[in-house]
């Protein structure tokens, strides 16, 4: 562990992608700061929760927490050990303790595989146990995230979203991870099912000790099962604090606008609502847009 | 007379598979300058019933085998192709959820925008060039008569959402339906899209239906709801009488499952989850719909035999449902709570 207690701990994160030109010779003309300089800690059993709008760079940052993208600078310490330092082998070996849970359930599970092989496949990878003893874990795994096991042997498009997620949580969990990065996983999912998810999320996190990540834009669900929360915008942190304390008195003037804009299932509350977010409308990217389009 | 009066609705798909039965009773009026919300999960058959209004289901293998859309009197499912393509456009527009894919990005902003107006109003070129700067204009797109001669990859999401309301009110129609307008979008970017589209109603007169499944942007501009499950319309009220008084178990659920910004505790507690699965529309029950999910359904219950009929259940709030909130009065109401 480091030194305050963090599981993980994210320092002066940037990410940058070249922009290139010419049809030839590519030329470097700039880059774009997906990230830059993000910093935060999680703490073990914790959730924090990383919201912004497209763009805003919080998948970018997912991804180069788990070195799945190599971050342009910064320091990326998890169980006291820096990431952005490791070796091939020695990154392989910390895998097994983080995983990522995707959006879209239809696209991150290989349609030509069997549910049973996409849940064994990190064991597979990683060596763990025999052939008999996996198809037990897997089986296991099924039950701990209710998807029936006897359905090992079928293929995705068999199932609809919900279990699907399901599936690619399975799958996520088979190593015993003790970080998730779920990067939207219910943003795909209608409403019930988002619900049955969110629940089995919180108790894997309370049954396993999980400690997450979560992205997403849906204010209101990553409220539901976040204890801090960081509001992302163009790259940046602009607000980091427990969740009741951003919801309720955001410090931000982008966190302002970002919660004013929300949708809430009350008529009552909405008419309120709309006055704030025009008040507030000034601070967001399509307002910028605008005026960009008014000079030209 | 209302706008529009949706009558006993029934479009089947026939497929290989059997009889689709994606909407399988749905009964509206709108008055005219008043917004319907028609709110649903995936596959409830919400967008059907806006496509077959518009006379726009592909025709094999969707059917009209029931009930009539009539819309100023008229009944639309009685037109030729030729006779609701004027009505299409004209009278009753669509804008759909996907701006990237509903503009052709080989044309120019403008040609795409002067072509109804061509087309619907007989224009000459140039007025109708003049008419295009007005209707970007009018969705505040700044600079407009510049903006006119660019490509739809020179605009943002929204702002492509904007040219497409643009089209779609380019004929001043009196409905305006907009099939999950804001959903491809961030939250900001919705904000902006809804604010526009009231205010365009307004300016404009028209009646919309706007369909969503987020109960959040119902709440926000609709005036009236319909709440569609497998196919049928379950419960339909003013939007406050609904919001304050769900009375299907579905609708009530629905609330319930969703988490909201606004409530604090909710980090400790769990949602109300809905068990099983809407139903299979080659094969859904006999009687009620929601039955098999139903917390207020017992085995030997009329509506496990018999099918439940829309009813008005007070001024104004119709709902499908042997179990309505308000008749089951001692009965502790679990769901949504």
């Amino acid at each position: 562990m480091s030194t305050n207690g963090a599981l993980l701990e994210v320092t002066d994160l940037t990410k940058h992608f070249p922009i290139k030109q010419g049809l030839l010779f590519d030329r470097t003309v700039g880059h774009v700061k997906a990230v830059d300089g993000v910093s935060f800690q999680i703490a073990e059993g914790e959730t924090l929760g990383l919201v912004g709008e497209s763009g805003s760079g919080k998948s970018t940052t997912g991804y180069c927490v788990l070195q799945l993208l190599k971050p342009t600078s910064g320091s990326v310490r998890f169980m006291g050990r820096e990431l952005t330092e490791l070796g091939r082998e020695d990154l392989r070996r910390m895998r097994r303790e983080m995983q990522i849970v995707f959006q879209d359930p239809y696209a991150s599970l290989d349609p030509r595989m069997t549910v049973g092989d996409i849940v064994s496949e990190p064991l597979v990878v990683h060596g763990v146990g025999s052939r008999r003893a996996r198809r037990e874990t897997v089986r296991g795994l099924l039950e701990v995230v209710g998807f029936n096991p006897e359905y090992t042997n079928r293929y995705p498009h068999e199932f609809s979203g919900g279990q699907r997620q399901r599936i690619g949580i399975a799958r996520a969990l088979a190593l015993n991870p003790k970080l998730i990065v779920c990067d939207e996983p219910v943003s795909a999912l209608d409403v019930s099912i988002q619900a049955q998810i969110l629940n089995l999320l919180k108790d894997l996190q309370r049954d396993f000790g999980l400690t997450y990540l979560f992205i997403a834009h849906d204010l209101a669900v990553v409220r539901a099962i976040s204890d801090r929360i960081a509001v992302m915008n163009q790259g940046r942190l602009v607000e980091v604090g427990p969740a009741a304390e951003v919801y309720s008195s955001p410090q931000d003037e982008y966190t302002r606008a970002l919660l004013a804009a929300v949708p809430v299932p009350d008529p009552r509350k909405m008419k309120e609502r709309k006055e704030e977010r025009r008040r507030v409308a000034h601070v967001l990217a399509e307002a910028a847009e605008e005026a960009a389009l008014a000079d030209e | 007379m209302a706008l529009l009066e949706v009558k006993n609705l029934h479009t089947h798909f026939f497929t290989r598979e059997g009889v689709v039965r994606a909407v399988d009773g749905v009964d509206f009026e709108l008055e005219r300058g008043r917004t319907l919300g028609i709110v649903g999960e995936s596959g409830c058959g919400k967008s059907v019933t806006a496509l077959s209004i518009m006379g726009l289901i592909p025709k094999p293998p969707a059917k009209i085998v029931e009930g009539q859309v009539l819309f100023e009197g008229r009944d639309l499912t009685e037109l030729d192709e030729g006779e609701l393509e004027d009505v299409r456009g004209r009278h009753i527009a669509m804008i759909f959820q996907d701006p990237m894919t509903s503009l052709n990005p080989t044309l120019k902003i403008g040609t795409q925008l002067t072509e109804t107006l061509r087309r619907h109003l007989g224009m000459s070129k140039d007025a109708a060039r003049k008419r295009a700067i007005e209707l970007l204009e009018e969705v505040h797109i700044p600079n407009a008569a510049a903006r006119l001669d660019d490509y739809p990859h020179r605009y943002s999401g929204g702002m492509r959402q904007r040219v497409m309301i643009a089209g779609a009110i380019a004929c001043n129609p009196k409905l305006l339906i907009a099939d999950e307008p804001s959903t491809a979008l961030d939250v900001t970017v919705q904000a902006r899209i809804l604010d526009l589209l009231e205010e365009l109603r307004k300016a404009h007169d028209m009646a919309m239906i706007l369909i969503t499944h987020d109960m959040g942007v119902v709440a926000e501009a609709a005036d009236e709801v319909a709440v569609m499950y497998a196919g049928q319309l379950v419960e339909r009220a003013g939007v406050q009488d609904l919001f304050d008084r769900p009375e299907h178990p579905y609708t009530e659920a629905l609330l319930g499952a969703l988490p909201h910004v606004d409530e604090e505790h909710v980090r400790e507690s769990r949602l109300t989850t809905i068990p099983g699965r809407p139903p299979n529309l080659v094969d859904p029950p006999e009687a009620c719909r929601f039955g098999p999910r139903c917390p207020y359904a017992s085995l030997n219950d009329s509506c496990t035999q018999v099918e439940p009929q829309l009813r008005e259940l007070r001024k104004g709030h119709w709902v499908r449902s042997a179990h309505p909130a308000s008749e089951r009065a001692g009965v502790p109401a679990e769901v949504g709570a």
